[in-house]
């Protein structure tokens, strides 16, 4: 009806629908000032990972261990999307921000599931996305902010989903595009680009929140001249990857943000010899300013596709009867890594592997610096098989930390293989820059004698030892949230469960079959005292690649439903 | 000559427009408005190799060994030797396949074994550059769609939802060319 439903055609091309009725019985708009991003409220989800520090973890316990069987549906919502559905409802005092698929923003009524309006952004035809998804929105005073796959920053009105401004940030023609919720702090729009299968030179770029004007950009790779440019040959680093890919976390008292990112391309490590600073690495980067005060290179010369590009979740914990002011990362390498910050460094502390890594031969006491086995390296020519996959020991899905269980909960995969060839690759602007030849069963792997892939681990992070382990037959590509009531959500796995867990000893102590597997990074908020936990299911990308190579190595045809669906349950009245 | 008014044609855009209301014809704008080498690829286009050693000349058939794993290709106009390489909606794969084996009704789109299909996968836009020489399937290396190209680019596994385009080809004094636009939608399905 007209007098309920506006569709209004802008300019740009892009459509929007309101219903005023609906934002009628909301409450008026609660601006989200700087001040509560540094401390946001627990009934609310102002950001990716709920806080700064990129705990994934809710301080809310009306739903606990007691009565978490007791969890039902409250409303849905589908969104008429398909692929991988991975960002978090965005809430704030009653709105509910959701992205998808082909950058639509889903404002909703976080207590009744009503559409209050939707942002459809048009696509060229001409584009390609490799990673059909995006990971969530930013929220900054009264605007919503969307890093899109065609490489804008676009501004939106967070009442109205009018667009304010939109920034180009590179030229997705080039190969890069944006998959990641921005990180806003300090006034300014952080992003990072993904691209680095497309020969991009990855960046991280701030924009002010309010004119859209760019305040600073940092390469991954530094020029000919910079420090660390010594460790790419020749012209390299132009087109030598290290996009920036998940949401960085931030230390509002150092002013830092810390970007993980991802590896050199093209894939062989040996069309690039060199360390490759600082592909695979941690970065600490002056919001102010976008300065390298930091860095730690995870591991060097790249050749497993093994992205680093999780932020790290930054966690004091004990050592040596110290408490460390640290930071605490799950590599897709394989190995857990906990690292010390300070104002202008990163340092190693410790590492050891949390699934099975047959790469790393050794690591440095001092500086972490790993030693290969060769022979487990491919190259172009050379053909090596490799464990962890190249899908590694965690890939985005976000681990959630405790500080009440001082457990790391890590959604991890283990006993799956690579196997992989180089090949020789011309870099052409916007195409694949990957160099990968073909290997038997599409080079995917499992170890022979093991009996699970998919793994929920958690670890105490004053020990460093691990806790419990809760299995799964096949792939876990589940986001982790951990709360207060002693909970650990998450899905991720093919049989589309979203499943909640006992925080101290793993055990499932409630799941509910959803329309599709669980992909999206699962929240908690409240409303009038009521304690809600939302979450997108809707299966894709490499999920589903992961399981077209299951199917390929067993033989078999499992299928996974596609299609987005935002769920949220509450406690029944 | 008529006189140019600045739109590159004898008639003004403006007219055309006008016409097109007036008549409720539709007006060929892309035409008009696109640069040679971002159209698509035109009837009488030559086909050249857009990758290898033989990138930039012009294709034979006999450039092509059966079932090679497909090179990709560019049109070519041969009047103004414009490259169409202004959008990457216009790189075909091309090889060359016993078309004694092929499903009848594509065959027509083939010449001397010579066939081609757009390089855009349907299912998110990526390039279709690999090959499965057993099945003789075009492969994504995205999201491993699959596609026959012995049965009109039917998708036989994946995620893609549409049979890739042909491009139908003829040969003229030895020379492949284009004998017709792509069969199907070049690119992916935008949803919603």
């Amino acid at each position: 009806m007209l007098s309920l439903m506006k569709k209004i055609v802008l300019g740009s091309g892009l459509l929007l629908w309101t219903s005023a009725s609906f934002a009628q019985s909301l409450p008026p708009y609660n601006p989200v000032t700087q001040e509560r991003l540094l401390n946001p409220e627990e009934s609310n989800w102002l950001m990716y990972r709920g806080t700064y520090d990129a705990h994934g973890y809710s301080t809310l316990d009306q739903i606990n261990i007691e009565n978490v069987d007791e969890l039902e549906m409250v409303w849905s919502f589908s969104t008429g999307l398909r692929e991988g559905h991975q960002a978090p409802p965005i809430v704030n005092d009653g709105y509910m921000y959701v992205s998808t698929p082909q950058n639509h923003i889903i404002a909703l009524n976080a207590r009744t599931g009503d559409l209050i309006w939707r942002y459809v952004r048009f696509l060229p035809d001409d584009l390609q996305q490799l990673h059909p998804t995006n990971r969530g929105v930013a929220l900054y005073e009264d605007r919503v902010y969307l890093a899109t796959v065609d490489a804008y920053l676009v501004s939106l009105d967070a009442l109205t989903g009018d667009v304010i401004w939109e920034q180009a940030v590179e030229d997705y023609y080039n190969g890069y595009y944006m998959t990641m919720a921005p990180l806003i702090a300090d006034g300014k729009v952080m992003v990072g680009v993904s691209g680095g299968e497309l020969g991009i030179r990855g960046f991280v770029a701030a924009y002010d929140a309010v004119s859209g004007e760019q305040a600073w950009k940092t390469y991954t790779i530094p020029a000919p001249g910079e420090p660390g440019s010594e460790s790419w040959p020749g012209d390299s680093w132009q087109t030598g990857g290290v996009p920036v890919w998940v949401t960085g976390s931030y230390d509002p008292e150092l002013n830092l943000s810390y970007w993980g990112t991802g590896n050199g391309g093209p894939w062989m490590g040996d069309t690039r010899p060199g360390d490759n600073l600082y592909a695979t690495s941690v970065l600490a980067l002056d919001v102010s300013t976008g300065e390298l005060e930091g860095y730690h290179q995870y591991h060097w010369n790249d050749s497993w596709d093994w992205d680093e590009v999780s932020a790290p979740l930054l966690i004091d914990f004990q050592r040596n009867g110290q408490t460390v002011n640290g930071m605490i990362h799950p590599g897709r390498n394989g190995y857990l890594w906990f690292l010390e910050r300070d104002a202008n460094s990163i340092g190693f502390v410790d590492a050891n592997p949390y699934v099975y890594q047959d790469v790393f031969t050794s690591l440095d006491p001092v500086t972490g610096r790993p030693e290969y086995d060769m022979s487990k390296k491919p190259g172009t020519g050379y053909e090596a098989t490799f464990c962890p996959s190249l899908w590694g020991g965690k890939d985005w899905p976000p681990a959630a930390f405790s500080p009440k269980t001082r457990l790391l909960y890590i959604p991890a995969n283990d006993n799956v293989c690579s196997i992989m060839i180089g090949e020789e690759i011309e870099y052409r602007p916007g195409r694949q820059f990957v160099g990968r030849g073909p290997s038997e069963n599409g080079g995917f792997m499992i170890r022979p004698g093991t009996n699970h892939i998919g793994e929920l681990q958690a670890w105490n992070v004053d020990t460093g030892e691990r806790v419990w382990t809760t299995t799964f037959p096949d792939q876990n590509w589940g986001p982790v949230l951990a709360t207060a009531g002693d909970l650990v959500f998450m899905g991720g796995t093919n049989d589309r469960y979203f499943r909640a867990f006992n925080a101290n000893t793993g055990d499932v102590l409630w799941e509910q079959r959803v329309n599709s597997g669980v992909n999206g990074v699962p929240v908690s908020y409240t409303l009038d005292g009521k304690q809600y936990i939302a979450v997108q299911a809707g299966w894709g990308v490499d999920a589903e690649r992961e399981q077209n190579l299951l199917n390929l190595v067993r033989g078999e045809s499992h299928t996974v439903p596609q299609g987005g669906t935002i769920w949220v349950f509450a406690l029944s009245d | 000559m008529s006189k140019n008014d600045g739109t590159g044609g004898s008639v003004s855009r403006r007219t055309l427009i006008k016409m097109g209301i007036v008549t409720g014809i539709t007006v060929p704008m892309p035409a008009l408005s696109q640069p040679p080498s971002r159209m698509r690829p035109q009837l009488g286009d030559l086909m050249v190799f857009d990758e290898g050693l033989n990138i930039g000349e012009v294709i034979r058939p006999e450039m092509l060994e059966l079932n090679q794993q497909p090179v990709s290709a560019l049109a070519k106009d041969p009047e103004t030797d414009t490259l169409r390489d202004g959008s990457r909606l216009n790189r075909v794969m091309i090889t060359r396949i016993d078309t004694s084996k092929m499903t009848e009704r594509y065959r027509d789109n083939t010449a001397d074994g010579v066939i081609a299909y757009s390089a855009i996968c349907t299912h998110t836009g990526c390039d279709v550059i690999n090959w499965d020489d057993d099945e003789l399937r075009m492969a994504c290396p995205c999201h491993e769609s699959q596609f026959d190209i012995y049965d009109g680019g039917r998708v036989v596994g994946g995620p893609a939802p549409r049979p890739l385009a042909m491009l139908p080809l003829e040969i003229v004094d030895g020379f492949v060319r284009v004998a017709a636009s792509f069969r199907g939608r070049v690119g992916f399905t935008q949803q919603f």
